[in-house]
C-alpha cells in the first residue's frame, strides 16, 4: 500500500479539520520537521563534531535512553520469534533464545483438526475486511451528508455521534447476545454462531467517532469544487463517488485500518456469538487454545501468534504517519 | 429537511414559490443521475425488499406481530426515501442509521429492560415453556403401560414419530409440542406404519447419526400436558411416560404426586412452595430495583463489587497518568533535531501499539508464569514470585503490561503536540530569564495539556472498559473466596459484567445488564465532567 500525502486540497482553512495535525503529525513520524526554525541541524547539514562530554550531554543520554526503550519494546516480540522457532517447546525451553530453528510448529498449527487455525486466520481477515468496508462506507456517507448539507437536526446529530462514541458496544454485550439468539430461532442464518451476524454488530458501531474523523477532514475539502461539478452537470450520487472519495482517500485508509485492528482485536462480542470451532476468529481460538493448556504448546500457540500479528503490524506500519493524524484529529484545537 | 443546497434560500420569496423551486431542484437533482446510478439503487431496492418480504412473512408465521410491523415500517421507509427525488440528507444518513439504531441503540435501551428482571440460568423464557420443561424434567415410565411400533419421520429439519396406536390399529403422527394426531394415508408394513405423505422416514442410520435429537423427542399424547408423552429410545418402539409433577392451570399449581407438595406462582418468576423451596426452571419477571438492591446490599456481593468498582478506577487512572507520563518523557527525549537515527527509535516503540492487544497479553501471561515463565526463571534466576497469582502484584502486573501497550500512544500524540507549540516560546523565556525546565512546568506543558486532554479522557475511557488485558492476563483472579459469583481481585467492571453472564454454569443476565448500566453512568459521568472542562463541544459549528 502506498499514500500519496494528504494534500490539503484549495485554501479554505480548515477549522478543527485534520489537515494540519496530519501534517504536523508526519513531521512526528519522518525527518521532516515541518516548523523551519526547527530544522536547523537537520540530516545533511553538515557540522563540526563536538567534543565528547559536550555531546553526551546534549544527545548521547538520548540514545541511552532509546536502548533502554528498544529492550522494553522489542523484548516480549524477539521473545515470541524466538519461541515459535522452537518446535514441541513449552514455557520452559521458551527461555533459551533461538538455541533451536525449525518452522515445524508452523506446519503443525494447520494441520490439528481440533484446533483449525487456518478457518481462524481466514475467519479473522474475511470478519476484519467486511467490517472495515463496510464501517468505512457507512461513515464516509454520512460524514458527506453532515459535511455538504444543511438539514434540520444536523448539529444535534454531530453532537449524538459524539456522545454514541462514549458507550461502546460492549456494555450492552448481554442484550447483544439475547438479541442475537432471538433472531438466531427465526432467522439462523443471521444469528448466533453466523458470521453475518457478527459483522452487523460490529456495523453498529460505523457512525461514531470514525463518521467524526471523516467529517473533520471532508470539511477540509472546499466546496467550491462540489459547485464546479454540479455546473457541469454532475449528480450528487457521481459527485461523492467519483470526486470525494478520491481527494478523502487518506482518512478512508485510516478509518479503515483502526477498523480493521479494532475488529481482529475484539474478543468479548466474537466469544459470545461464534460458538463453533470453525466460525470462530484468531482471538477467540488462541485465548482457549493457551487457557486449556498454557505451559505446554507454547511453541505452537507462538506460531499462531507471529502469523496472527504479521497483517496487523504490516498494515499499522504502511501507514503509521496516517495514524498518528488520525489520532490527534478532532480533538486538537 | 432541504435539498443539497449550501447557502440559504432566498428571503423574500413567498413559502409556496420557495417550495416549488426545491422540488424543481430535486427533480433536476434526481434526473442529473446516470443511469448507472438508477440501475444499481433499483438493483439494491429490489435485494432489499425481496429479503424483507421474506423476513416479514417468516416473523409472521412464527407470531411475531409487532417485529413484522416494524421490519414493514422501516422498508416502506427506505423504499420512500429512495425513490423519492429530494431528501438527499437522509438518502446518505440511512444505512448507518438503521445499524446505529439495532445494534446500538436499541440493545442499550434492552439492557434497561433486561437489568429490571430475573433473566438468566433458570429463568431464560416464558411460564408455558418453563410449565413445559418441568413435567418433561420429571417424567418415568407409566408401568405396563402398552408399546407403540415407530417409525422416525422427518420434515424440515424437524423429527416427528409415526407410531400405530397398538389398540386401534391405526396411524398417528406427533412431533416436538404438537400432540399425537391421525394421518389419513399412512403406509403401512404389515400392521405397523411406515411412511406418511409429506415426511421423509429414517433408516437406521440417519436415526443413529440423529441419536440426541431423536431420544429427547417428547410427543405429548393430547392437548393436555398431564395426560403424558410418548417417547422413544431405540427408535422402533415407544412408551408412554407421565410426569410425576402435575399442572393446574386453574388453581396456577405444579403438584408432586410422590411427596403431595404443592407449588404456586407467587409472582417470583418459579414456583414455589409454602416453605419456600423453588423448582426450577422459572421464567422472566420483572423485579424491579432487585438487582441493583443485590449489587449495593447483598453481603457477599456488595464487598467484592465495591473492591471492583475502586480497582477499575486506580487502574484507569494510573494506565493514563502512567502511560502519559514515559509517552510525554520520550517524546521530549526524542524531540532533538540534532540527534540522528530518531526514526529507527521511534519504529521499534511503536511496534507494542502495532502488536495485537489481545496477543501481547497472552505473550506477557507466558513471560509472568510463576513455575516456567521467563521472568521468573531467567531473569531473577529461577525465583518462585506469583505475579498473577499475589492480589497486589497482579495488580502491578497488570500496570506494567498496560504501560507497554499503551506509551506509544503517548508518544506518538505528545510528538505531534510538541511540535505544534511554536520554537520561539523557548527563546521569549529565556529573554526573560527563565530556564528550560521553568520555560516547560509553566508554557509548554499547559499548552500540551489544552490539546491533548481529550485524548486523555479517551483513553481513560478506553481503560475503563479494558476488557483484554485483564481477561487474557489475570482472567479477574485471584478470586473472592466467599463471592457467590465468580469474580476476583483484578477484574474490572467489564469482565466482571463478563463473567457475571457468560462464565461458569450460572449465568446472571439480570445481575450483569445491573451492572453494566451502574458502568453507563459513571462514564457519562466522568465523560461530561471531563468534557466540559476542555470546553470541546463548543468547537461544533
Amino acid at each position: 500500500m502506498s499514500f500519496e500525502d494528504p494534500i490539503t486540497p484549495g485554501s479554505r482553512p480548515a477549522p478543527h479539520g485534520i489537515s494540519d495535525t496530519v501534517t504536523r503529525a508526519e513531521g512526528a513520524s519522518t525527518e521532516e520537521v515541518v516548523t523551519p526554525s526547527a530544522s536547523a541541524g537537520e540530516r545533511g547539514a553538515k557540522e563540526p563534531r563536538r567534543p565528547f562530554g559536550k555531546y553526551f550531554r546534549e544527545t548521547g543520554w538520548r540514545h541511552l535512553i532509546g536502548i533502554v526503550m528498544l529492550v522494553f519494546a522489542g523484548f516480549p516480540l524477539v521473545y515470541i520469534l524466538s519461541a515459535s522457532l522452537n518446535p514441541g517447546g513449552s514455557l520452559l525451553t521458551a527461555n533459551g533464545f533461538f538455541q533451536v530453528i525449525s518452522f515445524q510448529s508452523y506446519i503443525d498449527l494447520f494441520g490439528d483438526p481440533f484446533r483449525p487455525f487456518g478457518a481462524w486466520l481466514g475467519n479473522t481477515i474475511f470478519i476484519g475486511l467486511a467490517t472495515a468496508i463496510g464501517t468505512v462506507f457507512l461513515g464516509a456517507l454520512a460524514a458527506y451528508a453532515f459535511s455538504r448539507m444543511r438539514f434540520l437536526g444536523r448539529r444535534s446529530g454531530l453532537l449524538t455521534l459524539l456522545l454514541v462514541q462514549m458507550f461502546p458496544q460492549i456494555l450492552a454485550l448481554v442484550a447483544i447476545f439475547l438479541l442475537m439468539s432471538a433472531i438466531s430461532d427465526i432467522f439462523p442464518a443471521l444469528g448466533l454462531n453466523s458470521q453475518i451476524g457478527l459483522i452487523m454488530v460490529y456495523l453498529g458501531g460505523a457512525l461514531g467517532v470514525n463518521t467524526y474523523l471523516m467529517y473533520g477532514f471532508f470539511n477540509t475539502v472546499p466546496a467550491s469544487i462540489d459547485e464546479a461539478a454540479k455546473i457541469d452537470g454532475a449528480g450528487h450520487a457521481r459527485i461523492f463517488f467519483t470526486i470525494i472519495l478520491r481527494l478523502v482517500a487518506p482518512i478512508l485508509a485510516v478509518v479503515g485500518l483502526l477498523s480493521f485492528i479494532a475488529t481482529t482485536n475484539d474478543f468479548m462480542i466474537a466469544s459470545v456469538i461464534l460458538v463453533e470451532p470453525d466460525k470462530q476468529t484468531l482471538a477467540v481460538g488462541l485465548y482457549q487454545f493457551v487457557s486449556e493448556e498454557q505451559s505446554k504448546n507454547w511453541s505452537l500457540f507462538s506460531a499462531g501468534a507471529v502469523l496472527a500479528a504479521i497483517l496487523p503490524m504490516a498494515l499499522f506500519l504502511s501507514i503509521q504517519r496516517y495514524i498518528a493524524g488520525g489520532l490527534t484529529a478532532g480533538s486538537v484545537k | 429537511m432541504t435539498g443539497a443546497t449550501t447557502e440559504d434560500p432566498k428571503q423574500q420569496e413567498d413559502p409556496r414559490a420557495a417550495k416549488r423551486r426545491a422540488r424543481a431542484q430535486a427533480y433536476a437533482e434526481a434526473a442529473g443521475a446516470g443511469w448507472k446510478v438508477w440501475l444499481a439503487k433499483i438493483v439494491m431496492l429490489g435485494i432489499i425488499d425481496a429479503a424483507s418480504v421474506y423476513a416479514i412473512f417468516v416473523l409472521a408465521a412464527s407470531g411475531e406481530w409487532l417485529v413484522g410491523a416494524i421490519v414493514a415500517l422501516v422498508t416502506i421507509a427506505v423504499n420512500y426515501i429512495y425513490l423519492r427525488p429530494g431528501l438527499l440528507p437522509a438518502k446518505y444518513l440511512t444505512p448507518g442509521l438503521i445499524f446505529l439504531f439495532v445494534f446500538q441503540i436499541f440493545v442499550v435501551l434492552y439492557t434497561v429492560y433486561i437489568a429490571f428482571t430475573n433473566y438468566g440460568s433458570g429463568h431464560n423464557s416464558d411460564k408455558e415453556d418453563a410449565v413445559n420443561a418441568l413435567l418433561l424434567q420429571s417424567q418415568t415410565r407409566v408401568e405396563e403401560s402398552a408399546a407403540y411400533p415407530t417409525t422416525i419421520v422427518e420434515n424440515f429439519g424437524s423429527f416427528f414419530l409415526l407410531v400405530t396406536d397398538p389398540d386401534t390399529g391405526e396411524a398417528l403422527i406427533g412431533g416436538e409440542e404438537q400432540p399425537l394426531e391421525p394421518v389419513a394415508d399412512a403406509e403401512f408394513d404389515g400392521s405397523k406404519a411406515v411412511a406418511a405423505p409429506g415426511y421423509t422416514s429414517l433408516d437406521f442410520s440417519g436415526i443413529i447419526a440423529n441419536q440426541g435429537a431423536i431420544a429427547d423427542l417428547s410427543v405429548p399424547l393430547t392437548d393436555d400436558p398431564n395426560d403424558g408423552y410418548l417417547k422413544t429410545t431405540d427408535g422402533s418402539t415407544s412408551y408412554v411416560f407421565i410426569s410425576n409433577m402435575e399442572w393446574d392451570p386453574v388453581a396456577d399449581t405444579m403438584t408432586n404426586k410422590t411427596t403431595g407438595v404443592v407449588y404456586r406462582d407467587i409472582g417470583t418468576g418459579a414456583f414455589t412452595a409454602d416453605d419456600g423451596t423453588e423448582i426450577l426452571p422459572g421464567w422472566v419477571v420483572t423485579v424491579g430495583f432487585d438487582n441493583f438492591a443485590r449489587a449495593f446490599t447483598n453481603q457477599d456481593i456488595r464487598g467484592p463489587f465495591i473492591a471492583v468498582t475502586l480497582w477499575t478506577f486506580a487502574f484507569a487512572i494510573l494506565s493514563v497518568a502512567t502511560t502519559f507520563i514515559l509517552g510525554l518523557f520520550l517524546a521530549i527525549v526524542f524531540n532533538d533535531p540534532r540527534m540522528r537515527s530518531k526514526k529507527y527509535y521511534r519504529i521499534i516503540m511503536i511496534l507494542p501499539y502495532a502488536f495485537p492487544s489481545f496477543l501481547s497479553a497472552l505473550v506477557w501471561a507466558g513471560m509472568f508464569n510463576q513455575d516456567f515463565g521467563y521472568i521468573n526463571q531467567v531473569l531473577l534466576g529461577g525465583a518462585d514470585i506469583a505475579w498473577l497469582q499475589d492480589p497486589w502484584l497482579a495488580k502491578f502486573s497488570i500496570l506494567v503490561v498496560n504501560l507497554w501497550l499503551g506509551y506509544p500512544y503517548m508518544f506518538l500524540v505528545a510528538t505531534g503536540a510538541l511540535q505544534s507549540i511554536p520554537e520561539d516560546i523557548q527563546e521569549a523565556g529565556k529573554v526573560d530569564g527563565a530556564g528550560v525546565w521553568q520555560v516547560f512546568r509553566l508554557i509548554k506543558f499547559p499548552l500540551l495539556l489544552v490539546s491533548l486532554a481529550p485524548l486523555l479522557i479517551s483513553s481513560f475511557a478506553f481503560n475503563f472498559n479494558n476488557f483484554n488485558l485483564i481477561y487474557m492476563l489475570t482472567g479477574g483472579g485471584p478470586r473472592f473466596p466467599d463471592a457467590p459469583i465468580n469474580i476476583g481481585q483484578t477484574d474490572i467492571m467489564i469482565s466482571m459484567v463478563y463473567k457475571t453472564a457468560f462464565v461458569g454454569s450460572m449465568r446472571d443476565y439480570g445481575l450483569a445488564s445491573a451492572f453494566s448500566i451502574i458502568i453507563f453512568i459513571i462514564v457519562a459521568a466522568v465523560s461530561y465532567i471531563g468534557f466540559r472542562q476542555t470546553k470541546v463541544l463548543e468547537d461544533l459549528n
